[in-house]
Formats: C-alpha cells, structure tokens, sequence
C-alpha cells in the first residue's frame, strides 16, 4: 500500500515527528511505500541542517535524511512555511536575497500542491500534528 | 467506509476524544497514541465510556508510548487491544481512512 504522511509540528515539540518517523519505518519495514512526507507549518523545522541536538538525544533531521538517502523517501518541506520560518535553500536564498541557506540533505522545498498531490496518489494520508 | 480515528491528546487536557466518541460510526475504530495514551487505562474518569464505546468499537493502545510514559499495559482497560507501530501500520490498511483528531 502506498502511504503518504504530514508532519504539522516542529522537532522536539510534543511528539509528532517522532511517531511520523516511527509510523514510516514501520511500514517500510511491512513492505509498503512511503511516497512522501510532506512538512507543514512548524513541521518544516525538521528539515533545517543546523540543529545540533545533544549526542545521547535522538538526532530528528539526520533520521530523516537517512529515510530519504536509504528509501528513496521524498521530503518535501511548505515553501511559505519556510520562508516565515527561516528555512531555505539554495534556490530560495538567491530569490530571497539571503546570505545563507540551511535546508538538510534529502530535503526539498515546494507547494502545498505536493501535498495535494500526495493525497490523491497515495492509498492512505496519515497527518501527525498537535 | 470505516475509519480509523487516532487521539494523540488526554481527554483530561483537550476535548478531542469525547467530540470522536460521539461522532463514530459503523465500523470506525480508535486508536490512542502519545498523551491520548493514559485514556487507556482502568479506573479514569473517562473509564465507564471507554467501556460501553468499547461494546459496539475496537479500541486500541499504541504500547510503545504507554512504555515512553512508565505505564503498563496490564492496567488497560479490559476493552482495549495493545499494538505496536506495525500494528498501527495494519490498521491503517485495514480501514478506509486515517483521521488524526488534531
């Protein structure tokens, strides 16, 4: 079955990017496909490469990164999200005027279309939020 | 057209539970993950309707975060089915839809 997810909380918030994360191993590991997960509102703050957290603590960017760099996962972050959150990669950094970019390796920024789009591809949309 | 309801927060904090409660219909069962967790267990306030909802509704625990919060499943509700996260992967394919009550 093909399961498409929506993060809407920041890491190390409450819990949901932590029972995202855990929902899709699992069904990885089940055999189905995670066609993408799509990061809204504060849910984009997963996707900054910046966050240091401290080494016996569960590192949530780079657990994400991994779920793209080993399962193909697509991670696609709200681009108007980003932009009122200060996250932002190349391309927007030079649209934007920035002198910085911070997004992490398997991320990417787009539309909410992504997310619509998701919706309609995959069998099932599981949203975890506050 | 069943669904499959996922609580995240204590019923005892937010009013999620009781607005799903009473909205369920043939079929749609309820799943509590995080903070929704502590509803699964005997003697709450919220117990007795746990109970009679659990006659006519499957019921289930995410155990992983029953563990994370130093709660046993052993003092659930004689109602409620513990799973794990593949678990909650099954239900998500054995129902239509997923509605996480946010």
């Amino acid at each position: 079955m093909k399961f498409a997810i929506l993060v809407n909380e920041g890491p190390y918030q409450h819990q949901a990017s932590d029972s995202a994360y855990q929902f899709s191993v699992a069904a990885l590991e089940a055999g189905h496909e995670i066609s993408r997960v799509f990061f809204y509102h504060d849910g984009v703050n997963n996707g900054s490469r910046l966050t240091t957290p401290p080494q016996d603590d569960r590192h949530i960017q780079k657990r994400w990164s991994a779920l793209a760099a080993d399962k193909g996962v697509d991670l696609v972050l709200c681009v108007a999200a980003c932009q009122r959150r200060g996250l932002v990669d190349e391309g927007e950094m030079k649209r934007n005027g920035k002198d910085a970019s911070n997004i992490a390796e398997g991320f990417r920024i787009s539309g909410l279309g992504q997310l619509i789009e998701a919706g309609i591809e995959s069998d099932r949309l599981i949203t975890f939020g506050d | 057209m069943s669904t499959l309801n996922v609580l995240n927060k204590s019923p005892f904090e937010k009013k999620t539970m009781e607005q799903c409660l009473a909205r369920l219909a043939d079929g749609d069962s309820v799943l509590m993950i995080e903070d929704a967790v502590v509803a699964a267990l005997a003697d709450t306030a919220i117990a007795s309707q746990l109970e009679s909802v659990g006659a006519a509704h499957a019921l289930y625990v995410l155990e992983p975060d029953l563990a994370a919060r130093g709660l046993s499943s052993s003092s659930r509700l004689a109602a409620v089915k513990v799973v794990d996260y593949s678990g909650f992967v099954e239900l998500a394919t054995t129902h239509e839809r997923v509605h996480s009550w946010l």
